[in-house]
């Protein structure tokens, strides 16, 4: 048992931490916020140059061949700053998926480019009335001669306005919920049929309602086997739910040490409001949910090697804290803060916004609880 | 970063567990899963047990006869022990007053003290409430006058666990009053059996007889049972209280407790079908065991944070409001779970020699009592206020 960081993964805790305290201010988000594409494409270069982009894929690929942990360091000090660009979309989630599924040729053609942050992926996966079931898809891929008509509609697509490929999950076979028939296809952003209505999300991210009507795809937009995506994308999704967590844990860090700090320093009654009882329990409460999501975050980056059954429990009871724990945190952070709390020009109300919001990404804590409770007797 | 037991401490956990598969007398393991009362004979007869093993003094160094164990030794022995059922060891002689007279007292005090401990010849109990000094514990009064080469000593004590079987109390005695509040305190060692001591029972809201009032009135202690200085009885006060407190978010107790219950909850019938099934109830479940989950993880960093040499302090307030409040929600879940028969209260039928016919199935005979019994855990040992106030000031600095 050990809970030290490795040298290696202290360096990487070291490189983002350094490059969202330094260059990641409140100021340069906030320009990223109110671009098109809603991030800084100077910001992802520069996660390239340090090689950031690379974190889980293969050393022989160029990457940093990075597990739980790595993703968990990184993703915690993304969380630190609230990073806007679209590492899950990209790197986590379409990056892994790609270097699962790929042939030689596609993982030669795609890698190399998002780990050089030349290329950017996004997920298309949720539908208008799946809600977080990620095996609920209805879009269809139907074979024409040797590609493929893609039809559907997918939801809240996360970057999916601004990625070059959209990655689309899609039915080759099988009724509505099947775990069987699920395909996972590369899609230009641009190709003919796809439409994308991109918009802002209330926790500085964008995203995308994607509309496929009658898209033609090669042979070669196919990523592994036809209707055999289901375990790679579970693997996938793993390692994003790791990524949330993570990134909800250095978020709740800060909107802790941030109230901290105000309560220190706010004076009524002709004292700091940190001298009143009443508000340091509530204080004492909030480091005592950051304390659970920070244990729980590292058990479940611990788990991706472990059985199917037993990560997806630790997973779920993760995402399920992160939910709780987090709403939680959020909303005591504005509480304490007062009327400031509720202003959009203080940091500590972007916080409340993302820890809160995070429950929304890749399943709340309601479904979560779901899973877990069917997963109850797994040891 | 590993979250595993490294190789040798996964044989030392096997170890533990033959040990208390072998070890562990049935008759107490039955006892303690199924929550019957423990007498003070089960108590004595484990800890000979553990002794005769090493295993007794977990926080003593080795050449007082502990086991010299590592922190996560000591974890790993704690949690099996919780898991397999075994009772808790009375911790005010072995891990409470020894750690003291180990620090504070005179060779004397340990030669003829500290064996005793071992060989559980000493049952002890803790004199540091008072009747008006609980979570304020330095405005204690009982009072202790030098008078030649005894003390004194006139109050009261309360809320003094088992000492209806006390052989020994150690107390927290004003020797000056004229002090600043801590100041003028001092640490004795008492023999219960001299005159002048009356011991009061104290029955809960359970109906068990577990804490006591222990009065004093004009009983004459000898002054070598001081220990450490006279007045300066508050830093071996403090001493203990900031003393390695592994156990104290009791996963194992929790783990033990939460297969209890979903077996319980398997055998019930609701809505036509077992408990476990209930989407309500199996919700609790998988919160209970969610937050299960986080705490051991939080458990273990602190432990792992001891073996690297670190001191676990304020940390530890934050696994004992953790620990208590969960043990606490599954003595609730229990009740939930017997439904209507969580109602009838038969005390005798909470006793291991019960020979009567319970009223609804046995396990609900005990769930409520022990409920109500469980709300001691937010209260004692620095009430759940108290650990966020040492938090507030020690880790946040408010």
């Amino acid at each position: 048992m050990d809970f030290k960081l490795s040298d290696e993964q202290r360096m990487l805790e070291e490189t983002v931490g350094r490059l969202v305290r330094d260059t990641y201010t409140f100021e340069v988000r906030n320009k990223s916020l109110e671009s098109e594409q809603g991030f800084s494409a100077d910001v992802w270069q520069q996660f390239a140059e340090l090689g950031l982009l690379g974190v889980p894929f293969s050393e022989e690929a160029g990457g940093f061949n990075g597990g739980g942990a790595e993703l968990m360091v990184v993703a915690e000090g993304f969380g630190r700053g609230l990073v806007v660009e679209p590492y899950l979309a990209t790197v986590v989630l379409c990056g892994t998926l790609v270097d699962k599924l790929g042939s030689d040729q596609q993982k030669e053609a795609l890698v190399p480019a998002i780990i050089g942050g030349e290329t950017r992926l996004s997920l298309a996966l949720y539908e208008p009335n799946g809600r977080y079931e990620h095996n609920r898809v209805t879009t269809s891929a139907k074979k024409d001669g040797e590609g493929y008509v893609l039809n559907g509609e997918k939801a809240v697509v996360i970057n999916g306005d601004s990625a070059d490929q959209l990655v689309v999950i899609a039915r080759t076979a099988g009724a509505e919920d099947d775990r069987e028939g699920l395909s996972a296809f590369l899609v230009d952003g641009n190709a003919a049929g796809v439409s994308r209505r991109g918009y802002p999300t209330i926790d500085g991210l964008r995203a995308a309602e994607v509309v496929l009507k009658d898209v033609k795809v090669g042979a070669d937009a196919l990523l592994g086997a036809e209707g055999q995506a289901i375990d790679a994308l579970e693997d996938s999704l793993a390692l994003g739910l790791v990524a949330l967590c993570a990134e909800a844990s250095g978020a709740m860090e800060v909107a802790c040490d941030q109230t901290l700090e105000y309560i220190k320093e706010r004076q009524q009654f002709g004292v700091p409001i940190g001298k009143f009882q009443a508000l340091q329990h509530r204080m004492v409460e909030m480091r005592m949910e950051l304390e659970k999501v920070r244990s729980i975050t590292m058990l479940a980056a611990c788990s991706l090697n472990e059985s199917r059954e037993l990560r997806d429990k630790r997973l779920a009871a993760a995402k399920a804290q992160v939910g709780k724990s987090g709403r939680r945190v959020a909303e005591e952070a504005i509480q304490l803060f007062g009327g400031m709390g509720m202003m959009e020009e203080t940091p500590i109300s972007h916080y409340a916004k993302r820890i809160v919001m995070i429950d929304h990404h890749l399943g709340d804590s309601e479904y979560h609880f779901g899973r877990l409770e069917s997963l109850l007797d797994v040891e | 970063m590993d979250i595993n037991f490294t190789a040798e401490e996964a044989a030392f956990r096997d170890e533990v567990r033959a040990f208390l598969k072998d070890k562990l007398p049935e008759d107490i393991s039955r006892k303690v899963k199924e929550h019957k009362r423990l007498g003070k004979e089960d108590t004595v007869r484990w800890q000979k047990i553990l002794n005769e093993q090493g295993w007794l003094a977990l926080h003593w160094p080795k050449e007082h006869g502990g086991t010299g164990w590592s922190p996560i030794q000591k974890h790993i022995f704690e949690e099996e022990c919780a898991e397999a059922g075994a009772p808790t060891v009375l911790p005010f002689g072995v891990n409470m007053v020894a750690p003291v007279i180990i620090k504070f007292g005179t060779q004397e005090q340990k030669d003829y003290y500290l064996p005793r401990i071992l060989k559980s010849e000493d049952w002890w109990c803790q004199g540091y409430s008072e009747p008006g000094a609980g979570s304020d514990l330095a405005s204690l009064k009982t009072r202790a006058v030098r008078e030649g080469d005894h003390y004194v000593v006139n109050g009261q004590k309360t809320w003094t666990t088992l000492g209806q079987h006390a052989d020994m109390i150690f107390c927290l005695v004003r020797t000056d009053p004229d002090a600043k509040k801590q100041e003028g305190i001092s640490f004795l060692l008492i023999d219960m059996n001299t005159p002048g001591i009356t011991v009061r029972p104290l029955i809960t809201l359970d109906g068990e007889h577990e804490v006591n009032e222990v009065f004093f009135d004009d009983v004459k202690v000898p002054v070598e049972n001081l220990v450490g200085e006279e007045n300066k009885g508050w830093t071996c006060a403090k001493y203990l209280l900031t003393f390695e407190r592994t156990g104290i978010a009791g996963v194992g107790q929790s783990k033990a407790a939460l297969a209890h219950l979903k077996q319980v909850a398997a055998q019930q019938i609701s809505n036509g079908r077992p408990l476990i099934e209930d989407p309500h109830f199996r919700r609790r479940l998988a919160d209970v065991e969610m937050e299960l989950m986080s705490l051991e993880m939080t458990n273990l960093r602190t432990v792992a944070a001891a073996e690297a040499g670190g001191v676990p302090g304020a940390e530890s307030s934050f696994l004992k409001i953790m620990g208590t409040e969960l043990r606490q929600e599954i003595t609730h879940l229990f009740r939930t779970a017997a439904g209507p028969y969580a109602l009838p209260f038969l005390n005798e039928a909470l006793h291991d020699d019960f020979d009567g016919n319970y009223v609804g199935p046995e396990f609900a005979a005990s769930v409520s009592a022990r409920y109500f019994n469980f709300r001691k855990l937010s209260i004692f040992g620095g009430s759940n206020e108290i650990q966020k106030n040492i938090i507030s000031k020690m880790i946040l600095g408010l």
